[in-house]
């Protein structure tokens, strides 16, 4: 079988600053403590229901969403609160979701797998695997129909690969041209189950049957998933269809709160750990001269103390009314 | 007024919608060169173009939420699945996503979606082919169901559904697209959701039915006449948002009900009006509620044997006579 070979257009997006490396430290620093901490609240009952951590991937959101456009939209799976922040969905609030309070995005209905904060265009995390797929080719079609420059980011993992949605999705967003960036945070395993033994084939390859661009890059290094993510937005973006990144990662934690660990060695994740990519850029800022120890503790503590407001803010807000259980059940009818 | 088959009635609806509102677009399997599996949308891909009537892959699931998508995104699309048997490949996206959106996300998402689906027996198709199943959809909170048993009521129902800002499912039975029926010309005819349609009015028993049952209960209306028994006959219209009330009114005033369903009866809709016609009519009843539904079993293809699993009107009068 032969791939079909997309010619890309030229694109070369311009290196990123030292301002904007500086934001991507923070935040990759945000979403890792951001993580660590609602692991502890967990533990504490804070946190309750199912709880999937990022820790380990945050250079695939903080690349991917910083190289998005403030009309673009997203969709993403159940461990979405990296991809949340990363858009600049309100860190509190986020926090507050996963408390389960009124001031959460969504008003404590959702919880940790079901974030929306459609201001910001996040159109919420997806906690049925794949089943976010058609809604962002959905959203390509409507941006295409209603002739906005909008691009739909779709995140999902590896799991989503064997379901048939997947599938659907990518052949009908061929199809009908939409502009849809298929995201693959490809950690390694879906739950317990390496990829490798789920698929018989490589995602990128899959992709490319359907005849778009497909790129597997190193979702450990947030310039390269910056830089592809912009390629992608670019091409996307005008008129040419969907675009596929497949980004090799690994998340640190277990698959949720609750998974033993059975099926994976500690030296595997010791051995991913040194790749760390917040090391990865760190160390690169400070080659290059762009950040000494006093700007990297500088980063740790302003993170710290944001981590901690979040905290503050969701045990400080309310529980919802009971009164509110039946609100918002049914949208109200339009006028036509 | 003009009499029109049920699906004439239909293809007016969403004509008239798609020039009221350029937001509304189609998807479906066949609906653009075939015409639509029941020709319900014959026309309209020459009426409107591609980009409003599009022909899908078979791919229930992935349509469903690409229309899904575009609902969210301030668009109007309608999903034709065909027929209700194909709709389980798509259940995933209608109940957890179409029907639970605006609620989990805390009022921010809307999913303004219409998904049309042909349903019912008695064509012969056997067990695959052969579903009824609004009561399954009725289950859901989030959704509106709607399956209507005429053709203005198909027409007026279709338009309110394109007003909504929810998700619709909107069930047309097989057996009654070719039904003519009067449908009012007016442009803004609509009929509201949630409110059942007395057809036929009567003092002795409430048979109470919707989509395809409402036939066999209205001829069944007819025999019973000539045996003396003046039965009510409503017809509930829309399965969610339902309305008690009329049932309840008119069981009050008759003392006794009787539902009509194709579909199963086990775990079936009728079990769930019956019980509410309990819970509110109880002291008002002079025999226990009866349910003449589908038969538990797959369908069979033979038939007789179809029509043997399928309510008729005599098995209609006869629960009816067997409360007098
Ligand atoms: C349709 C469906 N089947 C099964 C599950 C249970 N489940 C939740 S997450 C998961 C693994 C998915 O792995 P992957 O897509 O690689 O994402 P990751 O958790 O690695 O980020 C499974 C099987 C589900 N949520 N939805
Ligand atoms: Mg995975």
């Amino acid at each position: 079988m032969t791939h079909q070979q997309i010619s890309l257009p030229a694109f070369n997006p311009p290196e990123p600053g030292n301002e904007q490396l500086g934001m991507f430290l923070y935040q990759m620093q945000l979403l890792r403590r951001f993580e660590e901490k609602t692991g502890e609240m967990y533990t504490k009952g804070k946190i309750r229901g199912f709880l999937h951590l990022y820790t380990g991937q945050e250079a695939c959101a903080v690349g991917a969403l910083n190289a998005l456009r403030e009309q673009d939209r997203i969709v993403t799976h159940y461990r979405d609160h990296g991809h949340a922040l990363a858009r600049g969905v309100d860190a509190n609030r986020i926090m507050a979701e996963l408390f389960g309070r009124v001031d959460g995005v969504s008003g404590g209905r959702g919880g940790s797998m079901h974030l929306y904060d459609v201001s910001k265009g996040f159109l919420g995390g997806y906690a049925i695997v794949a089943a976010h797929l058609p809604l962002a080719v959905g959203l390509g079609l409507a941006a295409k129909m209603q002739n906005e420059d909008r691009v739909a980011l779709c995140i999902f993992g590896d799991g989503s690969v064997g379901e048939g949605e997947f599938h659907e999705a990518l052949n009908l967003s061929v199809l009908w041209k939409t502009p849809v960036i298929f995201f693959c945070e490809n950690n390694l395993y879906g739950m317990g189950v390496r990829f490798a033994e789920s698929l018989s084939t490589q995602i990128p390859t899959l992709a490319a049957a359907y005849n778009m661009p497909a790129v597997s890059i190193n979702g450990m290094d947030v310039l390269e998933v910056y830089r592809e993510t912009q390629k992608a937005v670019q091409y996307c973006s005008t008129g040419n269809g969907p675009y596929f990144i497949e980004a090799m990662t690994y998340r640190y934690r277990g698959h949720s709160m609750a998974d033993p660990e059975l099926y994976r060695l500690k030296d595997e994740i010791e051995q991913y750990r040194k790749r760390d990519a917040i090391e990865a850029l760190k160390q690169h800022m400070m080659e290059r001269g762009m950040l000494d120890e006093g700007g990297w503790q500088d980063v740790v503590s302003r993170v710290d103390h944001a981590v901690d407001e979040a905290v503050a803010f969701a045990d400080a807000s309310p529980e919802p009314g009971l009164d509110t259980l039946y609100d918002r059940l049914m949208a109200e009818p339009a006028n036509g | 007024m003009a009499e029109l088959r049920m699906r004439d009635a239909l293809r007016e609806a969403l004509r008239e919608e798609m020039i009221r509102d350029p937001r509304i677009f189609l998807m479906g399997e066949d609906i653009g060169a075939y015409g639509g599996s029941y020709a319900v949308t014959k026309g309209l891909l020459d009426e409107f173009g591609e980009d409003r009537v599009k022909d899908t892959p078979i791919a229930e699931s992935g349509i469903v939420g690409v229309g899904i998508g575009a609902a969210m995104a301030g668009l109007r699309p309608m999903v034709e699945l065909m027929t209700i048997n194909f709709s389980f490949l798509a259940l995933d996206q209608i109940v957890n996503s179409a029907a639970k959106l605006h609620y989990m996300s805390n009022g921010q998402i809307s999913v303004p979606l219409v998904i049309r689906m042909a349903s019912g027996g008695g064509s012969q198709l056997a067990a695959t082919h052969s579903h009824s199943l609004e009561g399954l959809y009725a289950h859901f909170p989030g959704l509106n169901v709607v399956c209507p048993s005429n053709s203005a009521d198909a027409k007026g129902l279709l338009k309110r559904a394109f007003r909504d800002e929810n998700t619709t499912i909107f069930i047309e039975h097989t057996a009654i697209y070719g039904v003519k029926g009067e449908v009012p010309d007016d442009p803004d005819f609509l009929v509201e959701f949630g409110k059942a349609n007395i057809l036929r009015a009567g003092t002795d028993v409430t048979i109470v039915g919707y989509s395809g049952s409402v036939h066999p209960a209205l001829r069944a209306a007819a025999l019973l006449e000539e045996d003396g028994i003046d039965a009510e006959v409503i017809d509930l219209r829309t399965l969610r948002p339902l309305d008690i009330d009329t049932v309840v009114a008119s069981v009050k005033k008759t003392n006794r009900a009787v539902i009509v369903e194709d579909d199963w009866k086990f775990g079936g809709f009728g079990g769930e009006l019956s019980a509410q016609i309990m819970e509110r009519a109880f002291d008002w009843l002079d025999a226990p509620v009866a349910r003449v539904s589908g038969k538990d079993v797959p369908m069979p293809y033979n038939r007789n044997l179809e029509f043997a699993a399928l309510p008729s009107e005599e098995d209609v009068a006869e629960a009816v006579h067997a409360m007098m």
